[in-house]
């Protein structure tokens, strides 16, 4: 059956009411993430079976507590809802309550249904009734609700068949409006819209005039009428709080008759938790441990297959190059392709494992206590409390960071979020700290236990930490952005986290990472292959000059292969490119070919050290030292005879990495959520300015 | 007696009277912060701010300017 045929479901719902949880079980695998027109909400879509042989598209849309947005995941809700020529308009809704939260989970019901569009209400975690203590009369809701209800439990599975039959038959369900806000507001007023706009549902009109944003499915005519109407915000203001008001007054009047909750059955687990986890002490406790097993597990976990699929795409480099016949396409594929690839698919075992413990923690309710203990330490630095995600998932990766700073509603908080989350430490910058430390910093023990190779790490990561939060504070001082940030978080009952759910919510966060900055990973990757693999008429020529010069450097043909290959890097695009920018880099205590190293890890820091493998496989005859660290090692200054990579030099690099802006998919993230280049850029000049100075600094202090 | 929000400790409860429309946000009435309501305010973050409470059912965690603006009448 075709998609055309297929009913159009759209999912709404409170947060926590489980409303993800039935998505997985109306369509299970069968489930894609794509994007919304224009913006980067991630879409979820799936494909459900109906009875008679009929099937069901299901949208989950982003949680809300309202229809009236305040986040941008937010506005999508409306938007969908909104427009009927939106690709996504429903033909039914299923509005998710849960049935502990049912009161304010009605209100957006209440909203809901006087779209005047087919709505069915799930009432979830039914299986909990009797131990809560809840009675509900189901016919009465119905009756009075004005649509089906339906008892379901998304996790154990029940009432999901019953819920498929009545979307199946959604033409039959009542589309009359629950609550007829026109009298209770301002009748003359109301009945004046109505006369203006006589084919649209009223609650329609009412959202099209409250909301800051205009709606372009309308047609001009209207758009001057609507104008009109929202002259006056205070007035609008006024009216929107008696209309939620009335809404809760009117559920209140259903609840009253058709639901009971037994207070004494209620449990004192959840405030004892909230006792220990929220207290000011154990509190802050508890969340640095549950932070240091987070990090503990990135690093040790992520780390054996990290190395697997190192090796992997290195071997398949190589048997590439072996299979196919020379020429430039097998050398786009083993040198541009396929370490391109692997460069995305390497990062995927520490993105899943943070993405595991964030929908852990975001499952059980704990997320939300952090929010709470954070929010005053963050707001000193521009911030809220909900920054501490995106601030925790920027050691994994800048790119998931920066778009978790979505739930946060104060643009001035969000922006500086966005903003500052690229100086915490990306697993990007590991590989090129860990060689320089090896290089640098003595395999010694301070008081017997603490590495100092270690500590030097941990003071890596501190450091990616302060200058976050001290640019936030700068940004804070000198942003004159004016938005007002209003704070409401719901704290909600604790859960015990649905393994399904967590599994989905990292395979489609990991999944979006993969093709959202893979494909910006992979096409710088190909570009760089390409200024290295080109040059100008020396690099055209460097076979036939390579041989001349190594006729008498007694080479075998390994070493023959190593040494061509970095002659050849010296006089393509990007050697040229090194050299260019030598004296720029020069006060750093830098030479061109770790300037070659600077350019090509543009594209993602860990480029670093694969660059400089090619380049210094130049200048040492002894075979043994075949590893990149031992090749790092000998390079010798040409003009002092010492060591390259001595101690001043190694210290600026840490500086210059941890400070640099060194990520091209971090500023195309950047771009897209803040809608400006103004914000990718500040970042980019600012953060590189910074790291010059700074590394600098460090070099000139300690040469 | 008439206080705030944030004029409760820990443990003690009132009932909504008023709240300055200028400064609350519309979500945070969606929320179930209502005129007439109870409110109890279950605690306080440790740096004196956010104060998480429970009102109309909804547990929730709103800033002290917040809390500063709705009016409400303590209980004894």
């Amino acid at each position: 059956m075709s998609n055309s045929k297929a009913i159009k479901v759209a999912l709404v719902g409170n947060p926590n009411t489980g409303k993800t949880s039935l998505f997985n079980q109306l369509t299970g695998l069968n489930q894609k993430v794509g994007n919304y027109p224009g913006i980067t909400v991630d879409k979820k879509v799936g494909v459900s079976q109906l009875p008679n042989n009929k099937k069901a598209t299901i949208l989950d849309l982003p949680g809300t507590y309202s229809i009236n947005p305040t986040t941008l995941d937010e506005n999508i809700v409306l938007r969908t809802l909104l427009d009927t020529k939106h690709e996504d308009y429903p033909d039914v809704i299923v509005v998710v309550a849960d049935i502990e939260n049912i009161k304010r989970n009605l209100l957006l019901y209440s909203q809901i249904k006087d779209l005047q569009i087919p709505t069915i209400l799930a009432i979830n975690m039914a299986d909990q009734i009797s131990r809560k203590g809840i009675e509900i009369n189901l016919e009465l809701l119905k009756k009075k609700l004005k649509t089906e209800v339906v008892l379901i439990s998304a996790r154990k599975n029940q009432g999901i068949e019953d819920l498929k039959g009545i979307i199946e038959k959604y033409q039959s369900l009542n589309t009359s409006p629950l609550a007829n806000i026109s009298n209770k507001i301002d009748a003359v007023y109301f009945s004046k819209m109505r006369e203006d706009f006589p084919n649209i549902p009223l609650y329609k009109i009412w959202l099209y005039i409250t909301q800051l944003e205009d709606f372009e499915s309308l047609s001009d005519a209207q758009k001057e009428n609507i104008k009109f109407y929202k002259k006056d915000r205070e007035k609008l203001k006024k009216y929107q709080h008696k209309e939620t008001i009335f809404r809760y007054q009117q559920i209140n009047e259903v609840l009253k008759k058709a639901y009971y909750i037994d207070k004494n059955k209620a449990t004192d687990l959840r405030a004892e938790l909230d006792r220990i986890l929220t207290h000011r002490i154990f509190g802050y406790v508890i969340f640095a441990m549950i932070l240091i097993l987070i990090f503990q597990s990135i690093f040790d976990w992520a780390s054996v297959p990290m190395d697997f699929i190192d090796s992997f795409f290195g071997n398949l480099s190589v048997k590439t190059k072996q299979v196919l016949p020379p020429g430039m396409f097998t050398d786009l594929i083993s040198e541009g392709v396929i370490p391109g690839i692997g460069g995305i698919v390497i990062f995927i075992p520490q993105i899943a494992i943070l993405f595991l413990f964030v929908a852990i923690l975001e499952e059980t309710g704990y997320m939300s206590r952090v929010v709470f203990l954070m929010d005053k330490i963050m707001r000193r630095f521009g911030m809220s409390g909900k920054s501490v995600v995106p601030l925790v998932s920027g050691t994994a990766c800048a790119i998931p960071a920066v778009m978790a700073a979505r739930n946060i509603s104060g643009w001035k908080e969000r922006l500086i979020t966005i903003l500052v989350v690229p100086f915490t430490t990306c697993s990007a910058r590991l590989p090129v700290y860990a060689i320089i430390i090896a290089l640098i910093i003595p395999q010694q023990r301070i008081l017997g236990i603490f590495s100092l190779q270690g500590l030097t790490l941990l003071t890596l990561y501190f450091l990616g930490f302060a200058s976050a939060l001290l640019s936030g504070f700068l940004l804070h001082k000198v942003l004159k952005i004016k938005s007002k940030s209003f704070f409401v978080i719901e704290m909600p009952n604790y859960k015990i986290p649905s393994i399904k759910n967590v599994f989905y919510t990292v395979v489609e966060k990991t999944k979006a990472f993969v093709f959202g900055a893979g494909k910006i990973i992979l096409a710088i990757s190909i570009i760089l292959w390409f200024l290295a693999s080109n040059g100008s008429k020396d690099f055209d020529n460097a076979d036939e000059d390579f041989k001349g010069k190594a006729e008498n450097m007694h080479l075998d043909s390994g070493a023959y292969q190593e040494q061509l290959a970095s002659y050849k890097l010296e006089n393509s695009y990007i050697g040229i490119m090194g050299k260019t920018i030598e004296p720029a880099i020069k006060p750093l205590g830098y030479d061109w070919k770790i300037g070659i190293a600077l350019i090509s890890s543009f594209a993602a820091r860990e480029v670093f050290v694969g660059t400089l493998a090619t380049i210094y496989s130049v200048g040492n005859d002894d075979e043994n030292n075949t590893t990149i660290k031992q090749r790092m090692a000998a390079e010798i200054n040409l003009e002092t005879g010492k060591a390259l990579f001595n101690f001043p030099v190694g210290m600026s690099l840490l500086v210059f990495y941890a400070f640099a802006m060194q990520c091209v998919s971090t500023l195309a993230i950047v771009k897209r959520e803040t809608n400006s280049w103004k914000w990718p850029l500040l970042q980019l000049f600012g953060m590189g300015a910074l790291a010059y100075i700074a590394a600098f600094l460090t070099y000139t202090v300690l040469v | 007696m008439e206080t705030t929000i944030a004029g409760l400790k820990v443990g003690e409860q009132g009932v909504i009277k008023d709240m300055s429309l200028e400064n609350i946000p519309l979500s945070l009435l969606e929320m179930g912060c209502l005129p007439g309501e109870n409110v109890e305010l279950l605690q306080i973050a440790p740096l004196h701010d956010p104060l998480y409470i429970r009102v109309n059912g909804s547990h929730l965690a709103i800033r002290k300017e917040t809390a500063n603006q709705i009016l409400i009448t303590k209980k004894q």
